[in-house]
């Protein structure tokens, strides 16, 4: 014990050199910093993207000027051609669900943290930390590579586009979805625009992305197995850490699937292989006579086997970050601490059992299909605990409305209000004709897409004062949460509208679909949305920036938390814990304790202090 | 508004207080060594123990058979689907098979060896297992060349496309473990090196682990080859 306490106080310093500081920085503060900044970054270009599919929706065949400059083939004269739009599709949900999903509220919010939160030093592999972000990093400059590849005719036609494949010049970038199905996405160039160089480096960049995800899942598990400090059982971790862990279990063997599937399409349109590919497709007038034999279905398993724990993989950090800050407004304990745990656990298990809802129409088995129909359905269990617990620890608190708890109760509406639709769409009949209208994006959008999003703003807002020693400004912070709270639903309920009323999804506009005029207005309602919510996030960039450093000083633990994370100063120092690690003597969220002195009793509170509680400090939370 | 902010200082505190002898009680009650996995002795740099290390392992071996299983279940998928034309076992095959079992047995008298701390015997069936292993990969190599006299090649049709990719897929995992073992083999002619990071029973043990996972990962994906036509 003598010995723990000498080896304790001994300190790593902190890295000096720019370099090492900053950029190839082992701290896991740094590189968590370094993901968000990644995902800040996509989600611009997500957004973009998403804006400009909404202009050509409503407002079909508009020339805008600009973009006839941006992309003189892509858009000639202005317009956008069907091809530059399904482009779009692609490349926002790719970077969407790759490169903001997944890499801010886990690589972000979890690398940062965990080690906090645990009571560690660093994560246990900091090389490994390291390289997974820089892994990440040059999957997302492919990504972006891709767009150019394929959509810029000098540079597809150059002898580096021809050996990556070739282009057509006419779009931004490859098409296919994010879901990228084959056989479109594994024939190559004779598939027609999209097809080409683009496609290749798409399929590449997943890869890369897989691959810098898997090291980040080993380290967050090892770290989270073996790294917690003394007193800090698995019982008494946050629910964050929780989160962050069924997360990187699921990352951990799901991303593989994909890496393996990915392989498999890379050898189909480079080397001619048929694994996706059957004989006898016919593309315009011709016959594929080079390949045979292979299943396109093959294709979807292996996504969806993937797919389905990915749209966890991007909301389990929201559902850990709101349950920890949901407890720490409305100063009780989390209600139901086990449960939560354990349906966290459940729907990480169940979501590798129900890939097959998204292939409904693919022409499986009924009695496939019915099996599927009931795994699913019966996620709404946990997700129902979840919730109701949520709503139990609100019930009958005084809460404290700060920024992040006004974005947190927004993630339990969002995440109530699309997953109810998911009981729609996981019912085998309501989804045939459901399928490909805008009934689907809208469901996803609102639950795993808005839902994460806002599990991350709930997240910087709260952890802001821990990461940079200030606040984020309130008064912009609630304006900037009314206004995207309101601007999401405005965006996303009327498109459950327009999928029942039969429009299609991936459709880049709809003027010779007359049964769809009536609706027009209503797309026009969206699209004004859409571009109002994009704006307000300039709002949270500007507070954002403007509060590293000008906003109102935070002390230590200024929401008067009680995880790890608020033992330490603020910002933390390069070892977290100043060389002590903290002792950990009871559950994390303490709130309220009878008899105690304040209304929160930290976890390195020792028992003596709150004598007289009756044992509730060694128990947790039984209620 | 509270205002007993914990400090860094009130922890550093009690840490010394508690460090005054091992007969204080953990913080959870389960004796001073806490729950036994942080805390206790631990170089803050290489904070990880044997058992850590053991758990890294099995992680990593949980992302590999996750990308095999994927693998096979597409063979199985484009089993019933596809169109089939035979291909031939390239004898080869076999061989190697026997090859990477044998493998498994002398890796596993290294690890042996090492318990009962006799070191050259460690070294020499670690050097064996090596040249196993590069035996094995031979034997895949020259199985190709079986396959390609049968007029097989890599894109022909999607079973043939399979024997090449799953020899390729898992020699390229083969090669990791080779490049450990030929790591351990050459560290320990060095005596003041071994065991710098890790113990070298850890080191050994994770070897033998990897190992045996690539031997029933090639005989799983073998008998596949073998027996779903």
């Amino acid at each position: 014990m003598s010995s723990e306490t000498h080896e304790a106080v001994h300190r790593h310093e902190a890295p000096t050199s720019f370099i090492r500081k900053y950029i190839f920085s082992l701290d896991h503060k740094v590189i968590g910093i370094q993901y968000i900044i990644l995902a800040l970054t996509a989600v611009v270009v997500g957004v973009t993207m998403s804006v400009l599919m909404r202009l050509n929706l409503s407002w079909p065949g508009t020339s805008w000027s600009i973009l006839g400059t941006l992309f003189p083939t892509g858009a000639p004269g202005g317009i956008m051609n069907p091809d530059f739009y399904l482009s779009l599709v692609t490349m926002h949900g790719t970077i969407m669900v790759f490169f903001v999903l997944t890499t801010a509220p886990q690589g972000g919010f979890g690398n940062y943290f965990l080690p906090i939160q645990i009571g560690a030093e660093d994560m246990a592999f900091p090389f490994l930390n390291m390289m997974s972000f820089w892994v990440t990093f040059v999957g997302f400059i492919v990504i972006l590579a891709a767009i150019f590849v394929e959509g810029n005719t000098t540079i597809a036609t150059s002898a580096l586009g021809v050996w990556l494949g070739g282009g057509s010049g006419s779009t931004v970038g490859p098409i296919g979805g994010w879901t990228g199905y084959a056989p479109l996405s594994a024939v190559g160039v004779v598939g027609g625009p999209g097809q080409g160089a683009g496609m290749n480096l798409w399929i590449v960049s997943i890869a890369i992305f897989c691959i810098g995800s898997l090291l980040g899942a080993l380290n967050f598990i090892t770290t989270l197995l073996n790294m917690r400090t003394r007193g800090m059982t698995l019982m008494r971790m946050p629910l964050t850490c929780w989160a962050w862990f069924t997360t990187a279990v699921l990352a951990l063997l799901s991303f593989p699937v994909l890496l393996g599937g990915g392989i498999l399409l890379l050898l189909d349109r480079t080397v001619g292989t048929s694994f996706f590919i059957p004989g006898g497709l016919v593309f315009g007038s011709s016959v594929l006579n080079t390949h045979t034999g292979g299943s396109p279905i093959l294709w979807q398993h292996l996504f969806w086997f993937f797919g389905h724990p990915e749209v966890y993989i991007a909301i389990l950090p929201g559902m850990g970050a709101t349950s920890h800050i949901l407890s720490t407004f409305a100063r009780k304990p989390v209600f139901g601490y086990r449960a939560m745990v354990f349906a966290i656990f459940a729907i990480g298990l169940l979501g590798f059992f129900v890939w097959g809802h998204h292939m409904f129409i693919s022409g499986m088995s009924p009695y496939s299909a019915m099996t599927f129909s009931i795994l699913t359905l019966s996620i709404g269990v946990p997700s129902a605990v979840k919730t109701f617990n949520w709503l139990g620890t609100l019930w009958g608190s005084r809460i404290r409305f700060t920024t992040p708890m006004l974005f947190a109760i927004g993630f339990v509406s969002l995440f109530v209000a699309g997953g109810i639709t998911g009981l729609v769409l996981g019912q085998t009949s309501l989804d045939l004709p459901m399928h490909d209208t805008y009934f689907v994006p809208a469901h996803f959008h609102l639950v795993m897409g808005v839902a994460s999003i806002f599990g991350m703003f709930a997240a910087i807002y709260f952890w802001f004062p821990k990461m940079f020693g200030r606040f984020m400004s309130e008064r912009l912070g609630k304006f900037h949460f009314w206004l995207t709270f309101v601007g999401v639903y405005c965006i996303f309920v009327p498109m459950h509208t327009m999928g029942m009323v039969g429009m299609p999804r991936r459709y880049s506009q709809f003027t010779e679909y007359r049964f769809l005029d009536s609706i027009h207005p209503l797309v026009i309602f969206v699209s004004i949305a859409a571009i109002i919510t994009a704006l307000v996030q300039l709002v949270f960039y500007f507070n954002l920036i403007w509060s590293v450093f000008k906003g109102k000083k935070a002390g230590d633990n200024p929401w008067e938390a009680t995880t790890l994370e608020w033992n330490t100063s603020s910002p933390p120092p390069h070892d977290n814990f100043a060389g002590v690690l903290p002792v950990v003597y009871r559950g994390p969220y303490e709130f309220a304790v009878p008899g105690a002195p304040n209304d929160y009793v930290m976890q390195t509170e020792p028992d003596a202090s709150t004598e007289g509680v009756g044992g509730n400090g060694h128990n947790g939370h039984k209620h | 508004m509270a205002t007993t902010v914990t400090s860094t200082k009130t922890a550093e505190k009690r840490e010394t207080r508690s460090g005054g002898g091992s007969k204080f009680p953990g913080p959870n009650g389960k004796g001073p060594k806490g729950n036994g996995n942080g805390g206790g002795r631990r170089d803050p740099r290489r904070g990880l123990s044997p058992q850590a290390y053991r758990v890294t392992m099995w992680v990593v071996i949980a992302a590999i058979v996750m990308m095999f299983a994927a693998l096979s279940s597409a063979y199985i998928i484009l089993s019933f689907d596809g169109e089939r034309r035979r291909v031939t076992m390239p004898p080869m095959f076999f061989l190697s098979t026997g090859i990477i079992t044998l493998s498994s047995f002398t890796i596993e008298t290294a690890k042996r060896s090492l318990q009962r701390e006799n070191e050259s015997s460690y070294r020499g069936w670690t050097i064996a297992t090596l040249v196993l292993g590069l035996f094995f990969l031979a034997a895949q190599v020259l199985g190709w060349r079986e396959l390609a006299a049968q007029g097989v090649y890599f894109a022909s049709h999607p079973h043939s496309t399979f024997f090449y990719f799953f020899t390729g897929v898992h020699g390229v995992h083969l090669l990791g473990g080779i490049a450990g073992l030929s790591y351990l083999a050459i560290r320990g002619r060095r005596k003041g090196k071994v065991g710098k990071v890790m113990p070298e029973e850890t080191s050994a043990g994770l070897m033998s682990l990897y190992w045996h996972t690539m031997d029933a990962l090639w005989i799983w994906l073998f008998l596949l080859l073998l027996i779903l036509k």
